[in-house]
């Protein structure tokens, strides 16, 4: 009889620990909570996505994506790291595992994906690429820049788009490379070039760094399409898997009326089941990843939803002044569209 | 490398050579070799390797003839000239070369008109600030003939010089050969250019709005790079001259001067030839740097192989071990040809003492 109930006990207790949670490893966020911080790449400086003011205070749409990580893996929005990349070095820095992830709004595209070993976990900014020129130059439209000379970041995508656009209209321009966007700027500034080409979101915000703004005309016209978004590197499943839905929570708190004055509140009182299951106030969401089940309410407490963090950075709300556009919620006629959390 | 190549394939970078054949969709302001977009890496790594040369040899030609005579002029009894030769070597050598680029760059661009006023000469070139337009010939075989002329006056000149060292060695008697051979002849490299040039048709730059269309354009990159370059070397050549002046023997310049020759001539026949051998191993060695600081062009966007392999192709295909171990190579064997070459020189044309 003893020797039975020991062997059932001894049984069961081995069994046990295999119903308790078992989760893929996953370095990175080990390597996360070592530290107590995470690795952030973000951009030189392009205000309004990721700038460092005089202080060294970062702020940006990017920088808010960061700090919404943080605030999911650590419970606290400023244990942050920024370190600034070049558009060359962004990918070593990744690749090697001295960032976390990029969030410096990097252009998703094919070659990428299957060459350099990144992923892309989802759009946080839905970008458009176009050219900014003198105003006395008088430029309707982009096909008029036809034998212009036009200043890029050598390695950009918007390097080889403005190549393809002229090429396929038979127009002939000279494309001058620098290495870093802000020597392009100051060579078209100086009047090397007659225009220089990035993101309209971005243009917004380089527009600061022209000796006089008010003689520079950004054209509305729109060459290609450039979704970005945050970026990791091949390898760490558990990670990757949290970036993206770090992003997803952002915007379904929008989607969902959460915003960071009522998210106390809606935690409590909601009675939609998504609402509850996404701040953690039934299900454990958080420990299916590997986190805490605060982890969206700690996003939306601290940094806010996504329309809040853009209206605060590149929005009404900033300098820059962009209207929402495509990165509205698809029922306002936009496209920021998320999986249901269930 | 195996383990690399073994951590390159786990996380999912590409690696390999075959990313030279793909096509590289680049633009480049500036090339001789007629590349388009459409043509592969590798003919985009021959531009950077082509303009790489171009400005290493236009600057060490320039920053050679410079340096002697800086470093001749700071060796001269009058103290106006030595020292102003002075105040020149420091300068250059006290100042990072980059700080050198980026002023010729931004210097340059500052003084020049924008296009819709460029200075223009008679019509047919036009300088501002988006470069020199010069008009280009549609058709070169006409001008074979102003090759020929070149070859002939070369020959012709040859020919006089060594009749005029045997009259010289028979007779004593001086004979001005540069001045008769050209007189001569060189007239006619000039009328076969002007003949061939009238021949055949121009592609003469027009204004078509923004820019100058046509021609060829040198741009501005080019000219900063190669004058920052050319002056910042000039000043370490300039003391590599000196040193090499000063390690002759007093007794040797004392005996010139007693045999009655001029200051031009103890300098260029007696002077600097026992002086070569001591300058030329430095020499070589600040070719070689100015090879390798012919990749500041990338701060200026002159597409030389750092900025165009290094930098754009990198980028393009994240290949970064293979794109830096051709680049390595390519600077090595350079270098190598270019200190083989200077170590023959001075091998052969060591003046043998007893």
């Amino acid at each position: 009889m003893k020797f039975i109930v020991s062997a059932v006990a001894a049984s069961l207790f081995a069994c046990g620990s295999a119903f308790a949670q078992q989760l893929a490893p996953s370095p990175t966020l080990d390597a996360v909570k070592a530290r107590g911080h995470i690795e952030c790449g973000v951009h030189l400086g392009l205000p309004g996505f990721s700038f460092a003011n005089d202080k060294g205070e970062w702020t940006g749409l990017d920088v808010d994506y960061c700090r919404s990580l943080a605030a999911a893996v650590l419970g606290d929005a400023t244990k942050v790291k920024y370190t600034p990349t070049s558009v060359q070095q962004r990918w070593p820095m990744l690749q090697s595992g001295q960032v976390d992830l990029l969030s410096r709004n990097t252009t998703i595209t094919f070659s990428r994906n299957a060459t350099l070993g990144v992923n892309f976990q989802g759009i946080n900014f839905y970008e458009g690429q176009t050219f900014v020129v003198r105003t006395k130059a008088k430029v309707a439209k982009v096909a008029d820049l036809a034998d212009a000379t036009i200043c890029v970041a050598a390695g950009s995508t918007e390097e080889k788009n403005a190549a393809d656009w002229f090429r396929e209209r038979n127009l002939k321009v000279t494309i001058i490379n620098f290495q870093k966007n802000d020597d392009a700027i100051s060579a078209y500034d100086q009047g090397r070039c007659d225009a220089y080409t990035a993101g309209i979101g971005a243009l917004a915000g380089q527009r600061i760094k022209f000796k006089n703004p008010d003689e520079h005309q950004i054209l509305t016209e729109i060459i290609s399409n450039d979704p970005q978004g945050p970026v990791t590197r091949w390898g760490d499943e558990r990670w990757q898997l949290i970036v993206r839905w770090v992003l997803n929570a952002q915007i379904a708190a929008e989607a969902f009326g959460i915003t960071s004055k009522n998210v106390d509140e809606m935690k409590a009182k909601s009675t939609n089941a998504e609402v509850r299951r996404i701040l953690g106030a039934e299900g454990k969401f958080g420990d299916m990843m590997g986190l805490s089940n605060d982890w969206a309410y700690n996003i939306v407490k601290q940094v806010g939803n996504y329309g809040e963090s853009y209206e605060r950075t590149v929005g009404m709300g900033s300098p820059l002044k962009l209207k929402r556009g495509a990165n509205e919620l698809w029922t306002k006629g936009g496209l920021l569209y998320t999986p249901p959390f269930q | 490398m195996r383990n690399a190549s073994q951590n390159l394939v786990k996380a999912g970078i590409a690696s390999g050579f075959n990313f030279l054949w793909r096509d590289s969709g680049i633009e480049v302001p500036f090339t001789l070799t007629g590349y388009k977009p459409s043509d592969s890496i590798l003919a985009l790594l021959w531009v950077g390797v082509v303009n790489t040369l171009l400005v290493s040899a236009c600057s060490i030609a320039v920053a050679t003839v410079i340096g002697f005579t800086v470093g001749l002029l700071r060796l001269s009894r009058n103290w106006l000239l030595s020292t102003l030769a002075g105040v020149y070597i420091e300068f250059v050598r006290n100042i990072p070369l980059l700080f050198f680029v980026l002023f010729w760059y931004f210097g340059v661009l500052a003084a020049l008109p924008a296009p819709r006023e460029s200075l223009s000469f008679l019509d047919v070139a036009f300088l501002n600030r988006r470069g020199l337009s010069i008009p280009l010939p549609n058709d070169v075989t006409g001008f074979r003939w102003v090759l020929l002329a070149t070859v002939a006056l070369v020959v012709v000149q040859w020919a006089l010089a060594r009749w005029a060292r045997g009259r010289q060695a028979r007779t004593g008697r001086d004979f001005p050969t540069w001045a008769v051979g050209f007189g001569l002849c060189g007239a006619l490299p000039m009328a076969a250019f002007v003949a061939a040039g009238a021949l055949t048709s121009w592609d003469v730059p027009v204004m078509r709005g923004f820019n100058y269309r046509g021609g060829f354009v040198l741009v501005p990159e080019f000219v900063a790079l190669f004058a920052a370059l050319s002056t910042y070397t000039a000043g370490f050549i300039a003391e590599v001259v000196r040193g090499g002046v000063l390690s002759v023997r007093q007794g040797q310049i004392d005996a010139a001067r007693a045999l009655g020759l001029t200051p031009g001539r103890v300098i260029r026949l007696v002077v600097i030839p026992q002086a070569m051998p001591v300058i030329i191993p430095p020499l070589t060695s600040q070719y070689l740097n100015l090879i390798k600081n012919s990749s500041f062009g990338a701060a200026i966007a002159y597409p030389e192989l750092v900025s165009v392999f290094m930098g754009s192709v990198l980028v393009a295909t994240g290949q970064a071990i293979e794109i830096i171990a051709i680049t390595l190579s390519i600077y090595l064997v350079l270098s190598i040809a270019v200190s083989l070459f200077m170590n023959w020189y001075n091998a052969s044309h060591r003046l043998v003492t007893r």
